[in-house]
């Protein structure tokens, strides 16, 4: 495997020792909580050095994820739009069909190093929830996973399916019933069972060490697809292109890339109905800075600091925050952000679906109705590398109802 | 500001002098600005000294209180529901402090609303209106350049919150630039959850002598008067919190507005809460 240079100038540097990115990031917890932070900081620390790890990492990755995953040139779509060369990073194709579980396995790990015996985590999708739900059940932790009651209702077969794993579903109806409420539920839990229980957190974001740490277990994405592009064309892509909710799968493929300074990198945050309605999921666009679950980001929030409820038919996407290290990469320039509607994201879905025989997660239809605006205006000796993050069999149901078809 | 003017870190000694002299513990009282409308907050924070409240916690409401269990959540809830915001609660505390000179109030919440509205403003603002101390859940010593020093900078006090995970390597951490007294959260868990033991509770207090001189106030799970003399005889103060806001809760109407009974039901409680207090170490 083939990993991207860094230099003494790195965009790859981050965080400091005091878990910041720039301005950005940091360790925003109650007290109760600090020590085990601190613990997990110096247990994650002793993980990187030990090649016992790495090596427990990349069996599991190999034989039960089933990586790498393929960079498959999506010729269909790449006719269609008649532009730029698309390819897709396939985190379709991983074991429970998302990029979730690459971090999963990581943080299973991590907590049976710990000698933690309960794992904890929250979902908005449902695709963090699954993949905690099944490396708990492979490793034989018990857990239970908190999940907004709005989410529990248009995710009915996530739900299923973390039950059948055997995992604890808890309904969160606190709030905006959706993924912000459902990380409180899981902060009062941890706070609570501080003793023995371990947080399995599902994206950048939180406080220092998970930003950090989840992003070089998702790193595996960006580090592949690099070299599988190379492979392919000989050359770096154009553009590297993700969905960003909380950000870890396009953290996860844009880290690698942050050297390349030909390589321009995209984030696509959910519009909902419209940036101008206020009904929305885009931190980045529409935010500013402020702190909340533990880290400083751009979140959605009013003049007086509460935070505001996001909106995205992608449940996955559905949260008023983003995490810290893209809020840098935005400020620093590094990384441009940009917003697609519901709509737009609906009618990606359809297109993909048609065009390549695959169902996208409604996540990173986003990003795919982001290229079918750009790769038109693109030539086609350009390249656009793509994180397909997730399979859309779970949202089938909700694209079925936004189309008015009953199943 | 004058020197003149008694207020911030003097106020907070002076009432700890007061309870020393008086051999017995106070009584810290928690409610949340706002709740359940602005008009009826003011009335029971009127209330709160006469009803034998030592120190009062006044609560900034927060979408997202993480470290609070329901009570406490729905009472941040009623209160941005009737409109409150951070420029209100100082407002509050003005109007309180116009007619009681005495009694330390400690602003009690989580960090964004006061970071949106701009730490040295907000510290401004906040000493001028009559705020002696801040609490703030969400930052750890870790990030004290950000509110705490600041804070002490000011004259006021940052009241640090130790807890049950606060061991003797972290202690001295923690006690560093606290200032006021020393909350300790005698339970890991969220507000108005379980309740630690008379066994636990001098186990930490001894643990946290050996750190700090500052007074030490006890909360978390306390609810009846009983828990709180319990308390009271080890500690320097007893903080309640959630049992007086489910008082509030239990005395709306079905529309969750207040009734006249809203205020009495708080006053009644803490006054029981206060002889409590009071008799612990007779």
């Amino acid at each position: 495997m083939t990993s991207a240079p860094t230099s003494v100038n790195s965009f790859r540097s981050m965080p400091d020792p005091d878990g910041h990115f720039g301005n950005f990031g940091g360790r925003f917890v109650a007290e109760t909580l600090m020590p085990l932070i601190l613990e997990l900081e110096q247990a994650y620390k002793d993980a990187k050095e030990d090649p016992e790890f790495r090596k427990e990492m990349d069996y599991f990755l190999k034989y039960y994820v089933g990586r790498p995953n393929p960079l498959y040139f999506a010729e269909g779509l790449t006719n269609h739009l008649g532009g730029a060369k698309i390819y897709f990073k396939r985190e379709d194709l991983n074991h429970t069909g998302a990029h979730k579980i690459n971090n999963c396995i990581g943080q299973i790990l991590l907590a049976k190093r710990m000698g933690k015996t309960r794992i904890i985590a929250e979902t908005g999708a449902g695709q963090h929830g699954v993949a905690t739900a099944t490396v708990c059940a492979r490793f034989g932790l018990p857990c239970t996973i908190y999940m907004g009651a709005k989410d529990i209702e248009r995710q009915s077969p996530n739900v299923f399916r973390m039950r059948l794993l055997g995992a604890e579903v808890k309904p969160v109806t606190s709030g905006s019933r959706s993924l912000k409420d459902a990380m409180n539920e899981a902060l009062r839990d941890w706070v609570t069972n501080v003793a023995d229980t371990f947080y399995i957190i599902g994206t950048v974001a939180g406080p220092h060490p998970y930003p950090e740490l989840v992003r070089d277990f998702q790193c595996v994405i960006g580090n592949e697809a690099r070299a599988q592009i190379l492979d392919a064309e000989g050359r770096l892509p154009d553009e590297v292109i993700a969905a960003v909710g909380g950000g870890s799968n396009a953290m996860g493929l844009f880290h690698p890339f942050l050297d390349d300074k030909d390589v321009a990198i995209t984030g696509v945050e959910a519009a909902g109905h419209g940036v101008h309605t206020g009904h929305h999921a885009a931190s980045l666009s529409a935010g500013r800075p402020g702190v909340l679950h533990g880290n400083r980001t751009y979140l959605l929030m009013d003049d007086d600091g509460q935070i505001k409820e996001a909106d995205s038919i992608s449940a996955g996407l559905d949260y008023p925050g983003i995490g810290p290290e893209h809020s840098w990469l935005k400020d620093i320039g590094r990384a441009t952000y940009v917003s697609i509607t519901d709509k737009e994201a609906l009618d990606a879905f359809t297109l993909c679906s048609e065009k390549e025989g695959i169902i996208p997660a409604l996540e990173c239809s986003h990003a795919i109705a982001q290229i079918m605006k750009t790769a038109p205006k693109m030539n086609k000796d350009q390249i656009i590398l793509m994180c397909l993050s997730g399979r859309g069999d779970k949202d089938i149901f909700t694209v079925a109802e936004a189309l008015g078809v009953k199943l | 500001m004058s020197d003149a003017i008694i207020g911030g870190q003097d106020r907070i000694a002076k009432r700890f002098e007061k309870l020393r002299a008086e051999d017995r513990a106070g009584l810290v009282t928690f409610v949340t600005a706002g709740d359940p409308d602005p008009e009826t907050s003011f009335e029971i924070l009127k209330s709160l000294p006469g009803a034998g409240a030592d120190i009062i916690e006044l609560g900034m409401p927060f979408t997202d209180p993480m470290a609070d269990g329901p009570a406490i959540q729905e009472a941040s809830n009623r209160a941005l529901a009737a409109g409150m915001h951070m420029r209100k609660t100082l407002s509050l505390v003005r109007g309180f402090r116009d007619q009681d000179h005495e009694t330390p109030i400690i602003l009690m919440g989580y960090y964004n609303p006061i970071f949106i509205y701009g730490v040295n403003e907000f510290l401004e603002d906040a000493r001028n209106a009559g705020v002696d101390g801040l609490i703030v859940v969400d930052l750890p010593p870790e990030e004290d350049d950000e509110l705490c020093i600041p804070t002490n900078n000011k004259g006021l006090s940052f009241i640090r919150l130790t807890t049950p995970t606060s061991d003797d390597k972290r202690l001295p951490k923690l006690v560093q630039n606290t200032s006021g007294f020393v909350y300790y959260v005698s339970v890991a868990g969220v507000t108005g959850a379980g309740s630690a033991t008379n066994e636990q509770i001098v186990e930490a207090m001894a643990r946290l002598r050996r750190h700090t001189d500052l007074p030490i106030a006890v909360g978390f799970g306390i609810k009846t008067p009983a828990q709180a003399a319990d308390v009271a005889r080890e500690a320097d103060a007893a903080v309640v919190g959630s049992a007086i806001v489910s008082k509030i809760a239990e005395s709306l109407d079905e529309n969750g507005k207040a009734t006249d009974n809203t205020a009495r039901v708080v006053t009644g409680l803490v006054r029981e809460l206060a002889d409590g207090v009071r008799n612990a170490r007779k």
